[in-house]
């Protein structure tokens, strides 16, 4: 006869109640785990995404995620010359406010003239809604380009043309403004974030180097009757590069660091600034929340069952008395402990598993990841529900006799 | 008849030096087979203390304690012994039952029983019989809390039954039931008593149910009284 189950069913609403409050506060926990290991593979995404063997950026820096890196865009055609190099691309990275200003566009493709038209236009009109890009500017043939796309087409020669991340919501055919001028959506790229979570867009190299480095009419003027020159336009943060499967990543880099002003990382160095340096902060926070989750929660199951021992010490020291041995006590105690925490860990997680394409972050669940949060829990009641034994055990006999 | 319950020269006190109190000085007393025996007395008197000797839940501090030819605390006793002897040979009937509030009647009944290693099945079946031979069969499947006091109280016998002990331990049976239930439960008492062989000693305040018992044990001031015998 299991005392455990008999008692919870005998209470089950408010046993389900407690559930259902450890389950959200598990969930919450669970959801940390989520968007922990969704941080580490957002930030691994792009540049996994991208595909690159070898990263090159300006010397001393460890760009272009972690710090900031400007080198000339003719570095790609030096790089393509190495030996063991079978591609390289000029890349340029920018994270943008722009505006869906709401779409489908026409079809065509846009001459110089159309260009400062829709800047002009874009000026006139601003509205729409409000989305966070990171802006990657790709030489189209070259690495660099979208890691796939859903819908639609990849960027061609035309100008002003835009893929876009799925996750951005914005519909093929869109119209998205970044400052002041406007870009078709021309393709839906598979889902492809920035280290910080923005959806990422793919704009051409000349388009990206226009919207980074060209400075808008008055401050160029401003920047040529101070002297200075406007920036170069050929300006870029990194060339990638692929390389032949005999040739060695490593090698090459040193090849590369060996030139001046540059630097060179492989696609494991820079996995590891990127999960070392861009998102550590964030890894190490919501580490850090989860497990002060983990402590509330095993602070809340051994509060919750030393309450429901207590609430049974008559029941108990009634056992005790007619010669029930510890072992059937301390399975009473820990049976209950163990169901709560599986019965909330189980709502908790499905509830998370059911909203998690909700969150604004991703949420990245495995059945590992479960299966060792489960664990975890499994763990945690068991430690948990201890306090509750050693009061059980304490209950003596005789409480049961008298009024 | 054999004395199942035999109390020779027990003592027992609380505490230490000027803080002392003592309990119970010098009780000898012996409950044979087929007796009811009350056991009456003010607040303080020792009944309780007398009752968890009786229970083994105390250690007298002297004396001899026998339970059904077992000199309990003598040479090594560990609690888990304790329990087994409380297991097999004295049931308990409470004031207020004491039931588990989530096994239904039948289960309460059939639980001490599985603590006897009895499998599940017979010891269902076992407490199904022994609920009707309380009459109270037709009440096999209600839980606790939709029992009446006497009702409860039967279940609570059946409970104190299950393990046919030699000796029946009742902590004040009847306080809690009225006039009329008070004497249907001290009946069934007598019955177990006689048809079980059993020793029945209860604690009682009721002196309505004073003249059940075979004889009458009165304490005051952690000492016996005095004796009578009602019939």
């Amino acid at each position: 006869m299991n005392l455990a189950l008999r008692d919870i069913r005998h209470n089950l609403g408010r046993f389900l109640l407690t559930c259902l409050g450890l389950g959200l506060l598990l969930g919450v926990a669970l959801a940390m785990v989520g968007i922990y290991g969704g941080v580490v593979e957002e930030a691994l995404s792009l540049a996994r995404g991208l595909r690159a063997d070898l990263w090159v950026v300006e010397g001393g820096s460890r760009g272009p995620f972690a710090e900031a890196s400007r080198i000339p865009g003719d570095v790609r055609e030096a790089v393509a010359r190495l030996p063991g190099v079978t591609a390289a691309g000029s890349l340029t990275f920018q994270t943008v406010e722009a505006r869906h200003a709401g779409g489908p566009g026409s079809g065509e493709i846009p001459s110089e003239e159309l260009v400062r038209e829709r800047a002009g236009e874009a000026g006139r009109q601003r509205s729409g809604a409000v989305l966070r890009l990171q802006v990657i500017g790709y030489e189209p043939d070259r690495p660099g380009g979208p890691p796939g796309i859903l819908e639609g087409r990849g960027i061609g020669r035309g100008r002003l043309e835009m893929v876009l991340d799925r996750g951005a919501g914005a519909p093929l055919g869109a119209m998205v403004e970044m400052a002041n001028i406007r870009y078709r959506v021309v393709g839906i790229s598979t889902r492809a974030v920035s280290t910080g979570g923005d959806p990422l867009a793919w704009i051409t190299l000349r388009d990206s180097q226009d919207l980074q480095f060209r400075l808008n009419p008055p401050a160029a003027r401003r920047a040529q009757q101070g002297g200075g020159g406007a920036l170069p336009q050929d300006t870029v943060n990194a060339v990638i590069a692929r390389l032949s499967p005999h040739a060695d990543p490593a090698s090459v880099a040193a090849e590369i660091r060996r030139w001046k002003h540059f630097a060179a990382l492989t696609a494991a160095e820079q996995e590891q600034v990127l999960t070392r340096s861009v998102v550590d902060r964030a890894r190490k926070q919501l580490g850090l929340f989860t497990t002060v989750l983990l402590l509330v929660s095993a602070v809340i199951v051994a509060l919750i069952i030393y309450t429901l021992t207590m609430d049974k010490m008559r029941e108990i020291a009634t056992l005790k008395l007619i010669g029930a041995p510890d072992s059937t006590i301390v399975a009473l105690v820990m049976q209950q402990a163990m169901l709560l925490g599986a019965v909330s860990f189980a709502g908790g997680a499905a509830l998370l598993l059911a909203v998690k394409d909700h969150f604004p972050r991703r949420v990245v669940l495995g059945p590992e990841e479960i299966a060792g949060f489960g664990l975890l829990v499994f763990v945690i009641c068991l430690f948990a529900s201890l306090l509750g034994v050693r009061y059980a055990l304490r209950v003596e006999p005789a409480q049961a006799l008298g009024g | 008849m054999s004395a199942l319950v035999a109390l020779q020269g027990i003592a027992k006190g609380f505490g230490a030096g000027e803080a002392r109190v003592q309990a119970l000085s010098d009780i000898t007393l012996s409950v044979a087979a087929g007796e009811v025996v009350g056991l009456r007395g003010p607040s303080g008197s020792g009944k309780s203390t007398l009752l968890n000797l009786v229970a083994c839940i105390l250690e007298p501090d002297e004396g001899i304690l026998r339970l059904a030819g077992e000199t309990v605390w003598q040479g090594r006793w560990a609690k888990a012994d304790l329990r087994a002897l409380r297991r097999r040979t004295i049931g308990f009937i409470f004031q207020f039952h004491n039931l588990l509030p989530f096994l239904d009647a039948t289960d309460n009944v059939a639980l001490a029983m599985t603590l006897n290693d009895v499998p599940l099945p017979e010891a269902r079946d076992r407490a199904r019989a022994l609920l009707d031979y309380l009459q109270i069969g037709r009440r096999a499947g209600a839980m606790p809390a939709k029992l009446s006091g006497g009702e409860a109280q039967r279940v609570a016998i059946a409970r104190a039954l299950a393990n046919r002990p030699h000796i029946i331990l009742a902590d004040e049976p009847t306080a809690a039931l009225d006039s009329e239930r008070a004497q249907v439960v001290m009946d069934l008492l007598r019955r177990v008593a006689r048809e079980q062989a059993a020793a029945v000693l209860v604690v009682t305040h009721d002196d309505k149910i004073f003249g059940r018992f075979d004889r009458l044990v009165s304490l005051r001031d952690g000492r016996i009284e005095g004796e009578m015998r009602p019939g």
